[in-house]
């Protein structure tokens, strides 16, 4: 019988410092999230230079918490997954620079991870059974993608934001609102209370690319809503607001993803990234592909958001397939979704 | 006792083994900052052609600042994943007085290391036989020169900030007592070797107790100094910091008004 592999992942591409112990790629032992949140949060966003500087300060307790809870020992990891790109290129550096020493002195494998590729392998945690190919909508803080996951780490990308990614556009809306940082969970709660189509906001198409997303003219509109109504003294709704500004997002975000299922054939829809844990999205999605009777996936919200056990998830797959780095591993922070 | 020193603070990223007071090995690169690409791979090969291991090691010694952000991360975050893995203490050596420590027989009275700190200012101190004479800062060049024509002895400069200031330094002490020298390229640049025996020699008694304190440490608690607020923080505590929302709320309130 096969020997089970244990990954230790380590994740630093913003805000959240993490560490994790992921079994067989599909069974999280621990994981580990030191949250940077209420720090960043005086700032109306993630400061690079602090997120960086509270990844030094963490990064060891982090992993030595993440093998304890996981009840292993360095001699039991198989090898060592860590995020490389993208992301702030400061904050990646450090679990970049942590990763490799340690790989180094334990003698164990490196595998760098691309961490979006990370956020879809989230699902294969959360749906034991999943396998590709399927199809899956990507949806960030920095990232808005629309691809087919052929394979383990093997993606062909269908769409793509031109312009702002869908959580970019939360965070601004939010704080244009006046409702903070971060601004997806915010809005995604006010929505709720509020009446989605109080308010029609236009919903952006992309000429001659029908699977492209764009969200600058969404939010352009809401933030003139909210001009306006302050030049001419008119009280705003802030849940309708919400509300009908979720409900534009979803639905761009649901009507080409299930167009790419159908177009495709695939019958197996995923989510993965922080948007993902949006309560109006997850519904939306789940009526939609009851009604094409497909299946639909999306992790844990805690899988969603930044964490290390999706890298060490991904990771393993990467290992399995002898995919391995070398010292020279280094930080990319713009690097492409495929890209190696 | 075997040290690893650890040196990324600035352009030269460099790795050495101490044992007692014989230098093993040192490897040096004074090349472009990406320390990222380089340390990993020397620190190999040095131990590889030395036939040693991490783990024999009794500390690591890091550079651990004043100098460039990114570097000295590079540096701690390489020497903590290193010590972990190892089971190893980290000994935490100002970067600044590691420069200092390669000129410590030098003839000069005071020994002044300056890094460019950009910003009009750099990152300094001095010393003399060995005891520190100005406190290690980010200040003026000419604030620098102030402190130490106080005084009428002989300096000696070395460090990256000085072909950025050499001239304008020569000039200020034209008019002074004091004799001035510039350290050439065998110990005026970061280098491991100097940061390993400066941590060595300070931390050996307590090295061989296990007595930590704020410069000998369970690498879980090493962080850089890095003797400046990140910007953001500094722009917060003078009030400078506005809002992004206000802002962006702002530009379309001009552009609404342009329109109209």
């Amino acid at each position: 019988m096969k020997e089970d592999i244990y990954i230790l992942g380590i994740e630093s591409s913003c805000d959240e410092t993490a560490a994790a112990v992921v079994k067989n790629g599909r069974e999280v032992l621990s994981n580990i999230i030191s949250s940077q949140i209420d720090i960043h949060t005086i700032y109306g966003g993630v400061v690079p230079e602090i997120a960086s500087r509270l990844h030094v300060q963490n990064i060891n307790g982090v992993i030595r918490l993440a093998l304890k809870e996981a009840k292993k020992s360095f001699e039991d990891i198989d090898a060592i997954a860590v995020t490389y790109g993208p992301g702030l290129v400061g904050a990646l550096l450090v679990g970049v620079s942590e990763a490799k020493a340690l790989s180094y002195a334990l003698k164990k494998p490196l595998v760098g991870v691309h961490h979006i590729e990370g956020h879809v392998a989230a699902n294969f945690i959360e749906h034991r059974e999943l396998e590709p190919p399927f199809v899956c909508l990507i949806v960030s803080g920095g990232h808005t993608h629309l691809v087919i996951v052929k394979d383990y780490g093997s993606f062909e990308i269908i769409g793509r934001s031109c312009d702002d990614a869908a959580g970019e556009a939360y965070d601004k809306v939010a704080r244009a609102v006046g409702l903070g940082y971060p601004g997806g969970p915010k809005v995604d709660k006010l929505a709720r209370e509020g009446n989605p189509h109080a308010v029609e906001f236009p919903r952006g198409e992309v000429k001659n690319s029908p699977y492209d997303f764009t969200f600058s003219g969404l939010k352009s509109a809401v933030l003139n809503y909210i001009n306006h109504a302050n030049m001419t003294g008119e009280s705003i709704d802030k849940a309708d607001l919400c509300a009908s500004f979720q409900n534009a997002v979803v639905e761009s975000l649901v009507e080409r993803t299930i167009a790419c299922a159908k177009e495709f054939g695939f019958e197996t829809v995923a989510m993965a990234g922080g948007v993902s844990a949006n309560s109006g999205l997850r519904a939306a999605m789940e009526e939609a592909c009851r009604r094409e009777g497909f299946k639909c996936c999306y992790p844990a919200p805690g899988l969603c958001t930044d964490n290390a056990a999706m890298i060490a998830a991904a990771g393993y797959y990467e290992f399995m397939k002898g995919n391995i780095s070398d010292e020279y591993l280094n930080a990319v922070p713009n690097l492409k979704l495929g890209e190696r | 006792m075997k040290i690893l020193g650890i040196e990324a603070s600035g352009l030269v990223a460099s790795v050495a083994v101490t044992e007692d007071d014989i230098l093993r090995g040192e490897f040096t690169i004074n090349n472009r900052l990406t320390h990222s690409q380089t340390l990993l791979p020397m620190l190999k090969s040095m131990l590889d052609i030395l036939g040693e291991d991490v783990c024999g090691m009794d500390a690591i010694a890091v550079s651990a600042g004043p100098g460039s952000f990114t570097g000295l991360r590079i540096g701690a975050a390489t020497a903590k994943g290193l010590a972990l893995a190892a089971d190893i203490p980290i000994i935490k050596v100002s970067s600044l007085e590691a420069l200092m420590y390669e000129l410590s027989s030098d003839r000069a009275d005071i020994i002044c290391p300056i890094m460019d700190a950009r910003r009009g200012q750099v990152y300094c101190g001095a010393w003399k036989n060995l005891e520190p004479v100005i406190s290690e800062r980010a200040c003026s060049v000419d604030k620098l020169i102030e402190e130490l024509s106080k005084t009428e002895e002989n300096i000696i400069f070395s460090g990256d900030g000085v072909p950025v200031h050499k001239e304008y330094i020569k000039k200020r002490f034209e008019s002074k007592k004091n004799q001035i020298y510039f350290a050439d390229s065998t110990n005026n640049r970061q280098r491991a070797a100097a940061v390993a025996a400066l941590g060595l020699k300070k931390y050996s008694d307590r090295l061989q107790k296990k007595e930590f304190d704020d410069t000998l440490m369970n690498s879980d608690d090493f962080v850089p100094e890095y003797l400046r607020k990140p910007q953001a923080e500094r722009e917060k505590d003078s009030g400078l910091l506005e809002d992004a929302g206000a802002r962006s709320l702002r530009k379309i309130a001009n552009g609404v008004k342009n329109q109209i």
